[in-house]
């Protein structure tokens, strides 16, 4: 039995305040801790057979042009070298984020820098890796290339549907009392999950099965299968274990088709794991973004206008492009609005989704912008926003599903003791540093996601959830678990969730923040519905239904389940889709960031050495996993304002800094110990469980409170991210 | 040489109190060894470049990063893993801390913060200072700023960070401070 | 990585002969194998130096120290005799890398490390110092990391090493034994040599030549430290660092040795800088006209330029801590 919800209402009883377990909301330790610490769970390339094979994926070393031959004798005498890929099925690049189709084909054609043209294949990793290393293009280069998205050859896009004008900006601007006008950059940033991409893939006559690192497996069978031109009933993905995502592995991505090729060519399983410096190039990058705001305000700081205009950069045919204006329309009121996106058509490693697509670099430069305005209306920044929060959606003009902005603003300025900053810049020395504090509003749109899960209540009274959704780290194995044994009414010990195989009920996938409060819902309304077959066997109305510590409890009767079970097993299979609801309310979550930075006089190093998230997602389903989301969203926060930066060479637009030691990753000595709140919230707009997104959150101006800091502490505005040392001192 | 014709090399290598025999390619590093050869695949690969940490055992009781080194070079050497750490139902004091701080999300770094750790307690024990040990010639002292320092060659993507160094506070007994 | 035959050297004359029939040394193997794997360095013989009788740190009869080619990173960072008088070189070595790479790392290797240069790294790009001859893509290219000091129109790259710089402010000798068993000393500063046209070329050692040492002197100063400016908290090559070692007496400079790393392609020191600090009594100006004589032979490129004025302000604040005068 199927039990099936369309989103087109609100779900207004909070169903689990019904239940009595007490484990959902809690601060419960993964589940799959165990396995992951002592090195026991299984990734991806941790499962190679026997006869496994190994291939090393060969990259252009062109911007653009085409693979007029690759000399396979050049490496076939290489000892174990079995088979050197070239295949129009090859990919490009990964598909874009819930595609569910191949994505561009054909690697003859190259359109960027380090694009996948071959795949090397050998008995060893060894002989594959010298191989790929040793084997000779024949590339024609094409004479001219735009690889920089301020050339002015560059083929500028300007969608029609991505542009939204209301009211009049410019004269709003030259009546208002306070104005912002300033450009902000933020240069490209990569997911770097520290998992590389790999796929071990094997076929059993012409079924596929491929062990694979991705977080939307319903969308990524069909891409493989759409890539291979098989059918989708033949492939079969599992990826139980995911070391990261982030928006990276989204979509299937170049090694696994490429596997799955030569295994089938060569009849014996074949992994390939991307090495780290494939990842850079051939993983979807965060497009760099140039943004124009503009603000208007009167003279008690209240905004009448707002422009927000960005330009960002993909590869011409991709559909792509960073939503960077996504929070702008309804974050702050203002009668008189302007969005403007445009796309520069260029030929750099091709831009997708990482952490927040939108919100985790626009909400930072339009947050640097609000900290401007406060600066140059003298209101208090927190004050600022307070006085600029709307009743309803100001650009459509519908309510709010929930708001807590406010809230957020008000607690965090407490429990940070904001009250102590002085808002005048450059005041507070500790010997060669310098001090200041900033802060940010947080806000990141919500989104329900088709999805299904189901929940086998098993004869001896334990729960099996099972959906193909997957776990990059988002506590997805806790919080289904903890949600079956709150609507079950057992231990987390008599509960076990299943992921990350195809051949399981598909889910929304882990993305966008949907994936626990989507796949949440398909598993609550399965347990649902088990709980209405409960009531049939004890012939009781589902609100007479007590269900506990494995017992069912009808007035005075308290049945274990498994004896009220007699040998059988209960299943049942939950259905959630978004419906209207999301177009008659905005939903969306918020919260705010403080941070307390000290920028050291003689060399402009910065170190942040406080910072406080305050976060309102709806009910939360596990506190120590949201938590643990909140410091990763922060700390991506804090790499993107201080020292993350893909630098291009302007001349072929290669990604000059590939790897680890020069992509800067915040590392342990960069983070303070965050200090996050959670606060108490319910969205019955959102769905049956009233929780929403929390995963991408924590990133959504983070870097705008830590870039605001140092303002406060040099006086030094920093508009091209990130402020390395050199901005921030060459302002001094 | 091999069958397939590439130099190789034997070596005798006693991971995690157990005697493996490896004969393979020499270019194979110590980390590719433990996963491809010898099926412990708890040491992770993130880089293979010695720039993220994941792949981090210990070598005679040192941390290294077994990306790094090639496993014909650890002849007679005794290498410990984190499978050597504890195992399901019996976890270390540090592993059962990480569990419990959730020091890690997604995982992957995991086992490489956790035998650093284990080794960057006793490097303090020892006396060996770090980067931020105030005193040249001073004992450094199990502090959230030591830990940080200490720890800054493992990345964490997740960035677990704050609750890795309460897990190795909690497990080594240290100070808030 | 290119096949290579491996073998382990029983003793430095056994090392030597290997090396003569065209052999590498690998010992740590932390950049050599990261440069392997990229097939930047593309050896076929491998001699294993790291079992070789070299680990010992030892008093000289100079009053100096000898420290082992074998030496681990960690191991001299910890040692008691080190941090007490030659703190610039503990302090070097622990703002350097990770703790796993500093047990791996050793003496002689660190000072062999290849630069950082992002070209030099990736085998599609020109490269003068990888390829002879193929031109350096740095120079009009992306080269925040880049050299201020020393560079040539073939080749714009630094040397990467935090320990060498503190050996360069502290007098070091590299003793070197040659492939006939013979032992020689240069020093450091006379070890590396500048890249003209000929950067591939890094150092003055000779095939089959090994690392045996570094002999320190007794230290010129009591006063030491090393400063590192780097763009992370941790686990970041030096942007521009600082070694300085003094001394003073009767309230003037009595000893003043000043190294300097990541704008140049060796541990940089500059004598004229040292000179006009000699026997003047310390103050910022004096500290000011040190830095500006310093910055005197700065060459930058567009990207790296920010490097001039940092190193300024770097330098000054290093004299003044180490003569106690209020910056």
């Amino acid at each position: 039995m199927t039990l099936h919800l369309k989103m087109d209402e609100p779900v207004d009883r909070d169903r689990l305040e019904d239940m009595v377990q007490g484990v959902i909301g809690e601060p419960i330790d993964r589940p799959e801790g165990e396995l992951k610490v002592t090195g026991r769970a299984p990734y991806a390339m941790e499962q190679l057979p026997e006869n496994c094979h190994h291939g090393v994926l060969v990259r252009s070393t062109i911007s653009k042009g085409r693979l007029a031959d690759l000399d396979k004798t050049t490496i076939e005498a290489l000892p174990g070298i079995r088979l050197v890929v070239t295949d129009r099925r090859l990919l490009r690049n990964p598909a874009q984020g819930m595609a569910g189709e191949a994505p561009v084909q054909e690697t003859d054609n190259i359109h960027f820098f380090g694009q996948p043209v071959a795949l090397v294949v050998a008995e060893t990793f060894e002989q594959a890796r010298h191989g790929a290393q040793r084997i000779v293009q024949q590339l024609q280069a094409d004479t001219k290339v735009v690889v920089n998205p301020d050339d002015p050859e560059a083929e500028i896009e300007t969608p029609r549907k991505k542009q939204a004008s209301t009211g009049d900006l410019d004269k709003a601007m030259r009546e208002a009392a306070f104005t912002v006008d300033q450009h902000y950059t933020t240069p490209g940033h990569v997911s770097a999950a520290m998992e590389p991409h790999a796929s071990l893939a094997s076929w059993d006559g012409d079924s596929l099965t491929l062990h694979g690192s991705y977080q939307m497996l319903r969308f990524n069978r069909a891409e493989l299968a759409d890539a291979l031109g098989i059918d989708e009933d033949k492939v079969r993905i599992l990826a139980p274990y995911v070391g990261g995502g982030f928006g990276s592995k989204l979509g299937i991505a170049p090694e696994a088709v490429a596997a799955a090729i030569a295994s089938k060519e060569l009849g014996v399983p074949v992994a390939v794991a991307m090495t780290r410096q494939n990842v850079f190039e051939m993983v979807l990058r965060r497009s760099e973004t140039s943004q124009r705001i503009r603000l208007a305000a009167d003279k008690e700081g209240r905004l009448i206008g707002i422009g927000h205009e960005a330009l960002v950069s993909n590869l011409p045919d991709e559909s792509f492009s960073e939503p960077v204006t996504q929070a702008t329309p309804f974050l702050y009121r203002g009668e008189n609005r302007l969005i403007g996106h445009r796309i520069a058509r260029i030929h750099r490693t091709p831009a997708g989704s990482v952490r927040a697509p939108g919100e985790a670099v626009g909400l930072t430069a339009l947050e640097i912008a609000l900290d401007e305005l406060a600066e140059v209306s003298g209101i208090d920044p927190v004050e600022l926003r307070l006085r600029n929060i709307p009743e309803e959606d100001p650009s459509q003009g519908i309510p709010f599903s929930s708001h807590t902005l406010a809230e957020a603003l008000t607690t965090g300025a407490e429990r940070f003791g904001w009250e102590s900053r002085d808002p005048k810049p450059g005041t507070v020395r500790e010997g060669e540093w310098m001090i200041g504090l900033g802060m940010a509003s947080a806000a990141r749109v919500n989104m329900l996601i088709e999805s299904k899960a189901r929940v086998t209540l098993t004869s001896e009274g334990r729960a099996v959830v099972e959906t193909d959704m997957t776990d990059i780290g988002t506590g997805t194995y806790a919080v289904l678990s903890q949600l079956a044994a709150e609507m079950l009414g057992l231990p987390m010990t008599e509960v076990e969730t299943r992921l990350g195989d195809t051949g399981l009920p598909p889910a929304s996938g882990s993305g966008g923040s949907f994936g626990a409060a989507s796949n949440g819902t398909a598993v609550f309304l399965a347990c649902e519905e088990i709980r209405r077959q409960i009531c049939e066997k004890l012939t009781c109305e589902p609100d007479d239904l007590t269900l506990k510590d494995g017992h069912a409890i009808v007035g005075n009767r308290r049945v274990p389940l498994a004896e009220m079970l007699d040998g059988a097993e209960l299943s049942a299979e939950g259905h959630t889709e978004p419906g209207d609801a999301e177009d008659k309310v905005r939903q969306a979550t918020y919260g705010s960031y403080f941070a307390e930075v000290a920028v050291n006089a003689v060399t402009g190093e910065t170190r942040v050495r406080r910072m406080l998230g305050v976060f309102a997602a709806g009910r939360i389903l596990n506190a120590k996993t949201a938590r643990s989301q909140c410091l990763g969203g922060m700390t991506f926060g804090i790499g993107m304002a201080l020292t993350e930066e893909l630098l291009h060479d302007k001349r072929d637009g290669h990604i000059v800094n590939r790897d680890f030691a020069e992509y800067h990753l915040p590392v342990n000595a960069d983070v303070p110990q965050i200090d996050i709140v959670l606060l108490e919230e319910r969205d019955r707009w959102a769905n049956p469980l009233q929780a929403k997104g929390i995963g991408e959150l924590g990133i959504c101006g983070a870097a705008a409170a830590v870039v605001n800091a140092v303002h406060n502490a040099t006086g030094v505005r920093v508009r091209d991210l990130p402020a390395t040392l050199d901005k921030v001192i060459g302002g001094l | 040489m091999n069958a397939a014709g590439n130099p190789t090399a034997q070596t005798q290598l006693a991971i995690n109190g157990r005697d493996y025999r490896l004969d393979a390619d020499t270019r194979t590093t110590l980390l590719d060894a433990l996963r491809t050869h010898l099926g412990l695949t708890g040491s992770k690969k993130g880089c293979d470049h010695g720039q993220c940490g994941a792949c981090t055992v210990l070598v005679n009781g040192r941390r290294v990063n077994s990306c790094l080194t090639l496993a014909c070079m650890h002849d007679g050497d005794e290498i410990v893993t984190i499978e050597g750490l504890g195992k399901p139902g019996q976890l270390s004091p540090l592993q059962e801390a990480f569990v419990r701080h959730d020091g890690f999300q997604c995982g992957y770094c995991t086992p490489g913060q956790i035998c650093s750790a284990t080794a960057m307690i006793e490097e303090i024990a020892a006396g060996w200072p770090s980067h931020v040990t105030d005193d040249g010639t001073g004992k450094p002292q199990l502090t959230v700023e030591e830990i940080s320092e200490r720890m800054s060659g493992n990345l964490c993507r997740c960035a677990a960070y704050p609750n890795i160094v309460d897990a190795i506070l909690e497990a080594a007994g240290g100070k808030r401070a | 990585m290119r096949p290579f035959d491996y073998a382990r050297a029983a003793s430095s004359a056994d090392a030597a002969r290997l090396a003569r029939e065209g052999a590498t040394f690998i010992a740590g193997g932390t950049n050599l194998l990261d440069l392997m794997k990229l097939e930047v360095m593309t050896p076929s013989r491998l001699v294993d130096v790291s079992r070789l009788d070299l680990a010992e740190i030892e008093a000289t009869d100079a009053g100096g120290i000898r420290i082992g080619a074998m030496v681990r990173n960690s191991d001299l960072a910890a040692d008691e005799g080190v941090r007490r008088n030659y703190p610039v070189l503990s302090r070097a070595l622990l703002a350097g890398a990770s703790g796993q790479l500093r047990n791996k790392a050793t003496t002689g290797g660190n000072l062999l490390q290849r630069t950082r240069c992002y070209y030099f790294y990736d085998t599609a790009m020109p490269c003068n110092k990888r390829e002879p001859g193929s031109g350096c893509r740095a120079i009009g290219g992306v080269n925040r990391l880049h050299a201020i000091f020393g560079t040539s129109e073939h080749c714009i790259a630094t040397h990467p090493s935090d320990m060498a710089v503190a050996m360069r402010s502290l007098d070091a000798e590299v003793e070197i034994e040659n492939a006939e068993g013979r032992t020689r000393r240069i020093d450091l500063g006379a070890f590396y040599r500048l890249p003209g046209d000929t950067p591939h070329i890094e150092t003055v050692l000779e095939p089959g030549d090994l690392i045996t040492a570094v002999v320190l002197p007794p230290p010129g100063g009591d006063r030491q430290t090393y400063r590192k400016v780097r763009d992370r908290a941790s686990y970041a090559f030096a942007l521009v660092s600082v070694a300085g070692v003094m001394a003073l007496k009767n309230g003037r400079i009595a000893h003043a040795s000043l190294a300097f790393g990541g704008v140049a392609p060796q541990p940089w020191r500059d004598e004229e800088v040292e000179h006009l600090l000699q026997g003047e009594e310390p103050s910022l100006p004096l500290f000011q006209r040190a830095a500006d004589a310093l910055l005197a032979d700065a060459s930058p490129q567009e990207g790296n330029a920010f490097k001039a004025p940092r190193l300024k302000r770097t330098l000054v604040a290093v004299l003044s801590e180490l003569c106690g005068v209020k910056a």
